[in-house]
């Protein structure tokens, strides 16, 4: 059925699709009408799950953790500071292997306090063992929280979907909502290996010497890299379902591509009409796509990236005092190709706290590299810079 | 060259930012009774920090001209605490919401109530969460409809003022963001308490509780009855929970050593002990021929 949806009114219409049974929540800007959406269904009988309302994003985490270990298909959603106070359970979902799904919206962290976009938020969690994958349309969103529940439930690691707040959670788009009746061909109940069971009473959470801890641990790695393939096939499946395929990455005009463009999100889609109009005047520019983080598709990039002339990549996260942090993953995953074949990679910061990367901006970034008046390794994009930067570093912090 | 001492009016705690509240929000008449409680005890914005957490009423800090915190959802009260253990001398107000005090910070509120922390918390009560656009919070009233709650809230609600009587609080009242006179005497005499003391204000909000809020909580107020023994707590807890009207005055107020005082108290008995024993003086203990 096609709807006219919001990116966070396909998280509400993916979960329900998925029959998510427990949902634990606490509203925070600008995910609120997600759980809004999805208590909506709820009280009206659309949905038959559990809604749970919690004191805090920590106990929304917690709720999920226990019903999810009891065998029940679980959702929260939260952003920035939500995410950064259930990072004490965001590792303990994925060191339990529980399934869980939670839809973030990308926002800034505070100080200065912002509501808008950037991805340091969810880039925090990078280490925790949760799958990451980053939207770029609502259309993306309802299909891949869909895929991220068969992806969780067969590798038993969870996933955060992700998606830019405003630019795509509040913004309204032409969205095809897959049936019920296909959906539940694709997502079959969850039927969880390990669960709470009264016939098999077994204690959770226990100490772990340091003769099997990092057994443990060897697990979630080796599930990460078999997740991998796990989101190719599903994505392939769900591509023969709808006509709508997925990857870990989405390669956009890039046969003879010289110049690469690399981002994640909705600056993809601004990137497209740059791309577009590049290839119009005959520069030979093209857009890959970062979709599936964590796992990271290495191997991928490097075949793709591989003999490519210049690699510009548009982080709308920092590490500080490190790159911005897609940039530093491609890097390192391009470092086994010989000489000839690695390109010279540009980074570029941009968009931090919801500023706009406009098409102007994505075209000086990609012409400046291209026409080699951009040479720095990482720039700042259209930022006020101090007129004394040693003393800036100090006296603005 | 003459000095004349400038005698504060409450517009000059006003700064320059223009509340964003909705027309009609309760925390205008919170943020105005605090200008003038901290006018009439000539405060000064220099020796007063004012701190919050996350929400609507969380902003207040902004528009008032002293050292402000605009901190992290839940944690005025802990920043408080920071605050006033290093800086002992200074007046340090907490604000908020109830969404912010009494879920997310609810646990901070019980130890801040328990410790007799030396700070002012005035908690701006609206019983819902306005600030994410209408959610149930722990004080909204059972039954009510929010928009978490469709077919009316499931839960019991909490009476933060039966919360801070119960757990420690030292002084507690209750005021109502419609009663300017009242509650600017309520906000003086906390600041000047000694002491953890909990300003509970039934402050409305509008949007998203409806305007007919300031019709029902009118009808329900009254004050403290006169011989009321604000020492009882028994006497206090009376006014808890109330259910046909709402009590508003001071409904708690006794005499207890607060958290600096306590500190200052570990301190004396500390150097009572003389001087740190030395690393040698500890191995002789072990060794007597070392």
């Amino acid at each position: 059925m096609r709807m006219v949806l919001k990116g966070n009114g396909a998280v509400a219409h993916g979960v329900r699709l998925a029959r998510a049974q427990v949902i634990s929540a606490y509203p925070i800007t600008p995910q609120t009408s997600i759980i809004e959406g999805l208590a909506d269904m709820v009280s009206e009988g659309k949905l038959d799950a559990k809604f749970i309302k919690v004191e805090s994003e920590h106990s929304a985490l917690a709720g999920c953790i226990s019903a999810s270990s009891a065998g029940a298909r679980v959702f929260t959603a939260t952003s920035a500071q939500g995410l950064a106070l259930m990072h004490e359970l965001i590792h303990w979902a994925a060191g339990a292997r529980l399934p869980i799904v939670l839809a973030n919206v990308n926002r800034a962290m505070a100080p200065g306090w912002s509501i808008w976009t950037d991805q340091n938020d969810s880039l925090s969690q990078r280490d925790t063992g949760w799958m990451q994958v980053y939207c770029e349309s609502s259309q993306e969103v309802v299909d891949s929280v869909i895929q991220a529940y068969k992806v969780s439930e067969k590798v038993l690691l969870p996933t955060m979907v992700i998606l830019d707040a405003f630019f795509l959670s509040h913004t309204y788009e032409d969205v095809e909502v897959p049936e019920q009746s296909m959906v539940d061909g694709f997502l079959p109940p969850l039927d969880l290996p390990q669960k709470m069971d009264l016939e098999r009473p077994a204690a959770l959470g226990n100490l772990v010497f340091p003769d099997r801890y990092m057994e443990f641990r060897r697990k979630m790695d080796l599930a990460h890299d078999l997740a991998l393939g796990v989101w190719e096939e599903v994505g392939r499946e769900w591509g023969g379902l709808t006509g709508r395929s997925y990857g870990l990455v989405e390669e956009y005009r890039l046969e003879g591509a010289e110049l690469v463009f690399v981002t994640a999100a909705t600056a993809a889609s601004t990137a497209r009409v740059v791309i577009d109009a590049m290839r119009e005047e005959g520069i030979p520019a093209g857009l890959l796509r970062l979709r599936v983080f964590r796992p990271f598709p290495a191997e991928l990039l490097r075949g793709v990236l591989a003999g490519r002339k210049k690699v510009v990549v548009l982080d709308r996260n920092c590490s500080f005092g490190h790159h911005g942090i897609f940039h530093q993953e491609i890097k390192s995953a391009l470092y086994g190709l010989p000489d000839a074949q690695r390109p010279p990679m540009y980074g570029f910061i941009a968009g931090l706290g919801g500023r706009d990367i406009r098409p102007d901006d994505i075209d000086g970034m990609l012409r400046g590299v291209w026409e080699g008046r951009i040479t720095d390794p990482v720039s700042w994009w259209d930022v006020l810079e101090a007129k004394d930067p040693a003393r800036a570093a100090v006296v603005m912090a | 060259m003459s000095t004349e001492v400038v005698k504060l009016k409450p517009g000059s705690y006003k700064t320059d930012l223009k509340p964003v509240w909705c027309p009609g929000c309760g925390d205008f008449g919170v943020l105005n009774a605090l200008y003038r409680a901290m006018a009439q005890l000539q405060l000064e914005p220099w020796n007063t920090v004012v701190l919050s957490g996350i929400g609507c009423s969380s902003r207040l800090p902004g528009y008032v001209a002293t050292y402000g915190f605009n901190s992290v959802h839940g944690r005025a009260l802990t920043l408080a605490t920071g605050v006033k253990i290093a800086r002992p001398e200074t007046i340090v107000i907490a604000v908020g919401g109830d969404g912010d005090g009494m879920a997310i910070g609810g646990n901070h509120f019980m130890h801040a109530c328990r410790r007799n922390l030396d700070v002012t918390y005035i908690l701006m009560d609206n019983e819902i969460y306005g600030l994410t656009k209408g959610q149930t919070a722990p004080t909204t009233p059972t039954g009510d409809k929010t928009k978490s709650s469709f077919y009316g809230n499931p839960e019991p609600a909490v009476d933060p003022v039966e919360l801070a009587i119960s757990t420690g609080a030292t002084f507690v009242a209750r005021g109502f963001s419609g009663d300017m006179k009242t509650l600017t005497n309520l906000i003086v005499q906390a600041i000047q308490h000694r002491g953890f003391a909990f300003v509970n204000v039934m402050s409305p909000c509008v949007t998203f509780r409806g305007e007919s809020q300031y019709g029902i909580l009118k009808e329900k107020l009254r004050l403290v009855p006169e011989d009321h023994d604000p020492t009882d707590r028994l006497a206090a807890l009376a006014f808890t929970r109330e259910k046909d009207v709402l009590t508003t005055g001071i409904l708690y107020n006794v005499d207890e050593p607060s958290l600096v005082d306590r500190i200052a108290h570990v301190r004396e008995l500390a150097k009572a002990q003389g001087p740190e024993p030395t690393v040698k003086d500890i191995l002789q203990t072990f060794f007597p021929s070392f």
